[in-house]
């Protein structure tokens, strides 16, 4: 691999890494390096410097006392192998063990696909799906941004150049939350062709009283599937909903095509897997 | 004394001998070779399929740090094109080989263009960027059919409509057409057979080192033929005498035909050692430029008409086939469609009437060339779609229809009727039912059947390919008459140094198939030593005996019937010298557990060590004995040799997405007798998953103008292990009377055979729907398409 010049800095801390990013606006935050080092060796991405994460403190770990968070630099692998997350929320496990392969697994991060925003990352929607938000520490201060409102189109975030996000949270689930990821995975890339991500809370009587899905891999960003989540709220979670819901789901999103696989196959498998994904989180229940 | 027999190594699954080396990372590939001052090249490629370069504006380049020279065409336009070494027989070529650097026009994106030479790589990178090319852009085409077409653009001005050469066999088109006119049952198809990218692990790289002091010049290179290399090199392009030229191939990762061919930067390495007064100069392609330059594969687009009796007899074929050769002609492209796919259509039937007509055409995309299983892939694919096709417009099971076109073993030596050479031996039958045992095929169909009836989502296919292959390239007399340009015998030196150890250098060499492994197990066997005292060497044109290369599947069965006959001839002189030591007759000598003795008393019998070193000091020989025992053959076949065999791949298909899932794959194999059990089963393995690729994944796409889609391996999918089946595999053992070993070759064929299975499984799966043929890959949204088509 031979990229053009770069600087490269290891901070130790936040406040540091900041101070890096704020001295040199071309500068790029390295985490595990699976997306912006094959962007580096095309030469499509072309940093100033490098600040690497790697031994900045705190930015790893997984915390499971109600809420799930999760610091930025951990990686997929780390999430695959918790036994303490495969107890608290499994999907999250399963997903990590479903990205790329074992190699990319090792060394992408969660905090890495939050800020890169792959149009067809896997966690951008499953953390979208479960209500997740990032916390972004920048030189304005703290502050706590919504998976909703985190991403903005491809590639782009709401983050700002100066900011890191140092962890991710996952809100507790509601009591009858049943949660699931559908991903049709690309035969070169592995990344998702199509991949529905769903959270569904079922109330007191008996009906859905919370919908997420989300749908990556055909749309610029990880977008919600709000024709499918209202097809469900306030209905009883079975064939017949499900079966509406999935029939709603590519409404209203902005599915994109390529040559492997045209707009319009997409958005089939966009109501395929959204029935899918729900099938499988009823089950959860 | 001789000693008691030792353990027979032929036919024993022994280990890789150069695995160790190569899986802990000691293997010496072209990467790992540094020489002092080296010094790195790096391409600027075109950005257009089809452009005039109106200028080059390299002064920029040429003031960067690091930089030692900046070239173009312009600059070597006293250097020969490339040579085209295979011409498709008897009709005439218009050959346009490309240039070592694009010369006013480029016709395929990754065009070289420019040269830049620097101390460091990424000071080559960085230059390339200052290199200002102004092009004017051209109308491009992709597309065999389309650039034969009225108006479509021209790539080259001796070749109208983009024709490189019509090419027909068989019987005429007119016999053939009145013959389907008169048939009961009549398919007419447009079957496809997608371009692909060899996609060898390593990809592709040369140095070029010249030594001022003695004229000479070295080339290390990705090489699947190092003496054609230097062979090409010297007498068509740089006009160097041979004897100046050494070829070097280390480690090689992989070629699958795509290091076969002679490309632009192993004569430019060379020349520009030469300008920078010696120092060596190196080139190593990305993948990315892997992708877009280095020789593709397959690429047909062909019209079939089948006749055939309303009880499955095939009674007539036509086939017209559309093979896109590329933006020029690689070193032996039109050769693959011609004598390797057309004269192989027939496959293993008995077609009484059969035409084969080929049109190379020319358009905007990569060279296509010679791929794993070079035109047999295209001839196995059609013809076992062929049949399919006629199964299904008969109702007569896929099975039923190939027993009743079979070859028999009383046909053989068989002629197909499309002007090849006669089939060995064979017994397609046997290795069909053994198939068609092991999978359970009568239960796959009740089952089938019964999900169909119950409107299961999960659809179950079948899919059927019986299998023959021409290889062991190959006879030099008739390769000459079908327009190569060579020689294709293969030759070994074999010799016992003084302590008893064993040398091979042989002109066959490994890109990965372990042929040091399978050489000495038959050096072992044949001479009786053991396996730890025998080296194969190999790849070096120095020290070496001329030899053609690896490829065709020709390693066993020709570059070891060449180990074998010089181990013989060393035998024989063992026991002439072993006469002589022993005061016996020759005629009472015989030879066996590594030594000679007189009939009956190997107590008192010498062995080869012994014997080796008697010859070695010369003492005491024979009258008129030279000293040594050593002899070198260059070992010309009489003929192909012809595995067979039936794959049968089961597969599952989502009625909702169009998903396959490979339930299972069986294959029954006859490559002859086998050297190396363990190895057979890598190559099916390896060359199955290849075509399995071919049939679900892989496949170039290039825009309308000529930009390639698939351009890395994020876009183009290879059959990862995690994605291959299990594979259930048996053989049959028919020994070919080709050659003394009576191997057949195995390299090529599971890449042959499995792309129609797995094609005809996924057909065979919606078939019910009213689908009978599909364009591959068969991608999840072909074959939903193709079942929203049909309901
Ligand atoms: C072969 C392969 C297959 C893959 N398959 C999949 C797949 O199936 N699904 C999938 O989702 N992904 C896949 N990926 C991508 C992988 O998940 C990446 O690791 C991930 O997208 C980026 O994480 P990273 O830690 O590697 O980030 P990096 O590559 O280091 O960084 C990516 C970008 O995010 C920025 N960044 C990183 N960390 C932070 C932070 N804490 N705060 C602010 N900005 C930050 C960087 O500056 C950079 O711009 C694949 C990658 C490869 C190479």
């Amino acid at each position: 691999m031979f990229p053009s010049q770069f600087d490269y800095h290891r901070p130790s801390s936040v406040a540091e890494a900041i101070q890096f990013l704020q001295n040199d606006p071309d500068a790029k935050i390295l985490a595990g390096g699976h997306s912006l080092i094959p962007a580096m060796k095309l030469r499509l991405a072309v940093p100033s410097a490098l600040v690497d994460l790697s031994q900045v403190d705190g930015l790893r770990g997984i915390a499971v006392n109600g809420d799930i968070r999760i610091g930025a630099m951990t990686t997929y692998a780390q999430l695959r192998d918790s036994d303490a997350l495969k107890a608290a929320m499994p999907l999250l496990s399963e997903v990590a063990n479903n990205v790329g392969d074992p190699q990319v697994q090792s060394r992408g991060t969660l905090g890495g696909s939050l800020a890169h925003a792959d149009p067809a990352a896997d966690f951008t929607a499953v953390v979208l799906a479960l209500g997740g938000s990032v916390k972004a520490v920048g030189t304005g201060g703290e502050r706590e941004i919504s998976a909703d409102d985190l991403f903005v189109d491809l590639f782009t975030t709401s983050l700002n150049p100066d900011e890191v996000i140092t962890e991710v949270t996952i809100p507790n689930p509601a009591a009858r939350t049943g949660m699931a990821y559908q991903k049709r995975g690309h035969p070169a890339s592995g990344y998702a062709v199509v991949g529905v991500a769903v959270s569904v809370t079922v109330g007191d009587d008996g009906n859905v009283s919370d919908a997420r899905i989300a749908v990556t891999g055909c749309t610029p960003k990880a977008t919600r599937a709000t024709a499918a989540e209202q097809a469900l709220v306030g209905k009883p979670l079975n064939e017949a909903s499900i079966d509406a819901a999935a029939k709603a789901a590519p409404e209203g999103l902005d599915i994109n095509g390529d040559h492997y696989a045209s707009a319009e196959y997409r958005a089939h498998l966009v109501e395929v897997d959204t029935r899918r994904a729900l099938e499988a989180a009823a089950k959860a229940l | 004394m001789v000693a008691s027999a030792p353990e027979k190594l032929v036919g024993k699954p022994i280990k890789r001998r150069e695995d160790p080396r190569l899986i802990t990372g000691a293997g010496v590939f072209i990467d790992d070779v540094r020489l002092p001052g080296l010094a790195h090249m790096a391409v600027l490629r075109s950005p257009y399929a089809h452009a005039r370069i109106v200028s080059i504006n390299a002064d920029a380049a040429r003031a960067m740090p690091g930089v030692l020279g900046v070239f173009t065409g312009e600059d070597i336009k006293h250097i020969n094109p490339l040579p085209c070494a295979w011409q498709a027989p008897g009709v005439e070529n218009k050959v346009n080989t490309p240039r070592l650097l694009a010369l006013d026009e480029v016709h395929q994106v990754g065009d070289p263009v420019a040269v830049v030479v620097t101390e460091s790589p990424y000071q080559a990178k960085d230059a390339l960027a200052a290199i200002e090319v102004d092009y004017e852009e051209l109308p491009a085409v992709v597309g065999a059919r389309k650039a034969t077409t009225p108006g479509a653009p021209q790539l080259h001005e001796n070749a109208p409509s983009n024709i490189v050469f019509r090419w027909s066999c068989g019987q005429d088109a007119d016999q053939v057409d009145a013959a389907l006119a008169a048939s009961e049952v009549q398919v007419r198809e447009r079957i496809g057979n997608q371009q692909l990218i060899p996609t060898a692990i390593e990809p592709r790289g040369s140095i070029g080192r010249y030594d001022p002091g003695t004229g000479e010049y070295t080339l290390w290179a990705t090489s699947q033929a190092p003496h054609v290399h230097r062979l090409l090199t010297a007498a068509f392009v740089l006009g160097v005498p041979e004897q100046k030229i050494r070829v070097i191939a280390p480690d090689v990762g992989g070629g699958f035909g795509s290091k076969i061919y002679l490309y632009f930067d192993m004569p430019l390495v060379l020349w520009l050692s030469e300008q920078l007064g010696g120092r060596p100069v190196k080139f190593f392609e990305d993948r990315s430029e892997n992708f877009l330059h280095t020789s593709h594969g397959r690429g047909h687009d062909s019209d079939v008409a089948i006749g055939a009796t309303k009880d499955g007899k095939i009674t007539a074929l036509r086939v017209d086939t559309f093979a896109n050769l590329g933006g020029y002609l690689s070193t032996i492209a039109p050769g693959t469609p011609s004598t390797l796919y057309g004269r192989m259509v027939a496959g293993c039937y008995k077609i009484p009437n059969i035409h084969v007509g080929i049109t190379g055409v020319y358009t905007n995309t990569a060279m296509v060339d010679a791929y794993r299983g070079a035109g047999r892939t295209e001839a196995s694919y059609m013809i076992e779609r062929v049949v399919d096709l006629v199964a299904n417009a008969t109702g007569v099971d896929p099975a039923e229809v190939r027993r009743l076109n079979f070859v028999q073993p009383e046909d053989f030596p068989f002629d197909n009727g499309l002007g090849g050479l006669p089939y060995d031996s064979g017994d397609y039958e046997k290795a069909l039912n053994r198939a068609l045992e092991m999978v359970g095929y009568e239960d796959l169909r009740r089952e089938q059947a019964e999900r169909r009836e119950n409107g299961d989502r999960k659809m179950l296919g079948i899919g059927l390919s019986s299998f023959v292959e021409a290889c062991g390239l190959g006879p030099s007399q008739y390769m000459g008459r079908e327009g190569w340009a060579a020689g294709l015998w293969e030759s070994a030196n074999v010799r016992i140094h003084l302590t008893g150890k064993v040398v091979v250098t042989t002109g066959s060499l490994p890109h990965g198939q372990g042929h040091e492994t399978t050489f000495s197990q038959l050096v072992a066997d044949e001479l009786g030593v053991p396996f730890e005292d025998i080296q194969v060497k190999h790849s070096d044109t120095q020290g070496t005996p001329f030899g053609y290369g690896s490829y065709g599947s020709r390693s066993l069965a020709v570059g070891g019937t060449a180990i074998y006959k010089s181990v013989a001839k060393v035998r024989e002189k063992a026991m002439q010298l072993a006469a002589h030591l022993l005061e016996a007759a020759p005629e009472d000598i015989v030879y066996e557990n590594g030594g000679a003795y007189v009939k009956g008393s190997p107590e008192s019998g010498k062995t080869i060590q012994e014997l080796a070193g008697a010859a070695h000091v010369g003492y005491d020989l024979p009258a008129g004995m030279e000293p040594t025992l050593e002899a070198t053959t260059f070992y010309d076949p009489p003929s192909f040799t012809f595995p067979f065999g039936t794959h049968i791949c089961v597969v599952e298909v989502d009625r909702d997405t169009g998903d396959t899932e490979v339930k299972r794959y069986v294959a029954v194999d006859d490559v002859g007798n086998v050297v190396n059990p363990l190895i057979v089963d890598g190559q099916l393995h390896g060359g199955i998953t290849q075509g399995l690729g071919q049939a679900l994944y892989e496949g170039v796409v290039y825009a309308e103008k000529g930009e390639m889609l698939t351009g890395s391996l994020n876009d183009y999918a290879i059959v990862r292990a995690s994605m291959a089946p299990m594979f259930e595999l048996e053989n049959t053992v028919t020994p070919t009377s080709v050659n003394p070993l009576g191997a057949r070759g195995v390299g090529e064929a599971g890449a042959i055979a499995s792309t129609p299975a797995v094609a005809n499984a996924v057909i065979d799966a919606v078939s019910h729907l009213g689908i009978r043929n599909m364009d591959m890959p068969l991608t999840p949204e072909r074959v939903w398409r193709s079942m929203a088509a049909n309901t």
